[in-house]
């Protein structure tokens, strides 16, 4: 009898932990990094020292770059990144740059050369992993004005599709 | 003809020849479809077979893409593109038989655009390995190999 309470018992804690691991994920809407899901929340210091959190862009349409000085595709949509952040600042928006090279030095020169005008960070196995892992370069990330991330694209992308996308967010 | 004529084609003679050096050393060196490339079909045939030699695969992209994902029994080595990388492959290949199989990878980026994987490769056959290999990744490592199911140890 009191090996079948024990099962019974142990059934109810499996069907619940279940229970909670699917609620959890549904109030997250979905895994890390995939469209619908909570933005994973950093808080890291920026190549120049300064603080950047995920949290205190709350309210803007924040484009979040993984990115590589040695990356070419990287290279090339950069500069559009940093006329997005000139032209739609105004209007509640923010780029921010995270850095997957090995170090600073070559991040600080790069930002100098292509006159970046957002924040860069450096990358971390834990950051990437956060947003679903990053095992290639670029991805792009739009994060809408509630948190959620509403469009990723990994890989050189078009960044006339990126724009068209955040000028809808904007306007949400 | 004159002398300065005669020195002016010597000249011209050797920067297009030194242009067409450096140009083998560019990605084009290593087009899709060329015997020093396998396909991640076949080296995931290699790494689950019982049988035959396993080569020595060496990672020459990021550490941070490295430390998420790789191949089971990779190393790492350093970014082939930058020196402190390539002298880290030499001193890890320097003791090793010239005819040992070795298969570099790299994945950061589109096989047109990685600049890691070929500076490597030139590295090793200038050593005189004679059984070197580059993992053809078309897209990222993501794209190519982890998304599509093949073995992989994450976050190591």
């Amino acid at each position: 009898m009191r090996k079948v309470v024990l099962i019974i018992i142990a059934i109810a804690v499996v069907i619940g932990l279940y229970e909670f691991a699917r609620h959890q994920s549904a109030r997250n809407g979905g895994p890390a990094g995939t469209v619908g899901s909570v933005a994973a929340p950093f808080s890291l210091t920026d190549i120049d020292g300064k603080p950047v959190n995920l949290a205190s862009y709350k309210g803007k349409v924040v484009l979040l770059d993984f990115w590589a000085t040695w990356c070419v595709p990287c290279q090339s949509e950069i500069p559009h990144f940093v006329e997005f952040q000139n032209n739609y600042a105004a209007q509640g928006f923010q780029v921010v740059g995270i850095s997957m090279d090995d170090g600073p030095d070559p991040v600080r020169t790069f930002y100098r050369q292509y006159k970046m005008n957002y924040p860069v960070a450096m990358g971390s196995t834990e950051l990437a992993q956060s947003y679903g892992g990053i095992l290639g370069l670029p991805v792009t990330f739009l994060i809408d004005r509630n948190g959620h991330v509403a469009a990723n694209y990994r890989g050189q992308t078009d960044t006339a599709v990126i724009q068209q996308r955040l000028e809808a967010l904007l306007k949400q | 003809m004159n002398v300065s004529k005669v020195l002016a084609f010597v000249l011209c003679a050797f920067l297009l020849a030194t242009v067409a050096m450096a140009q083998t050393a560019q990605p084009s060196q290593l087009p899709p479809g060329s015997p020093q490339l396998v396909s991640p079909e076949d080296l995931v045939k290699v790494l689950q077979s019982p049988t035959g030699e396993k080569p020595l695969i060496l990672n020459v992209g990021p550490w941070l893409l490295y430390r998420q994902a790789h191949i089971p029994d990779a190393e790492y080595v350093g970014t082939g593109s930058e020196k402190d990388g390539l002298q880290k492959l030499r001193a890890r290949v320097k003791s090793l038989p010239h005819n040992n199989a070795i298969i570099l990878y790299c994945g950061c980026c589109p096989w047109s655009h990685c600049p890691n994987v070929q500076p490597a490769f030139k590295e090793l056959t200038s050593m005189g390995f004679t059984n070197v290999k580059v993992l053809y990744i078309a897209d990222d490592f993501g794209t190519d190999w982890v998304y599509k199911g093949y073995p992989t140890i994450k976050g190591q």
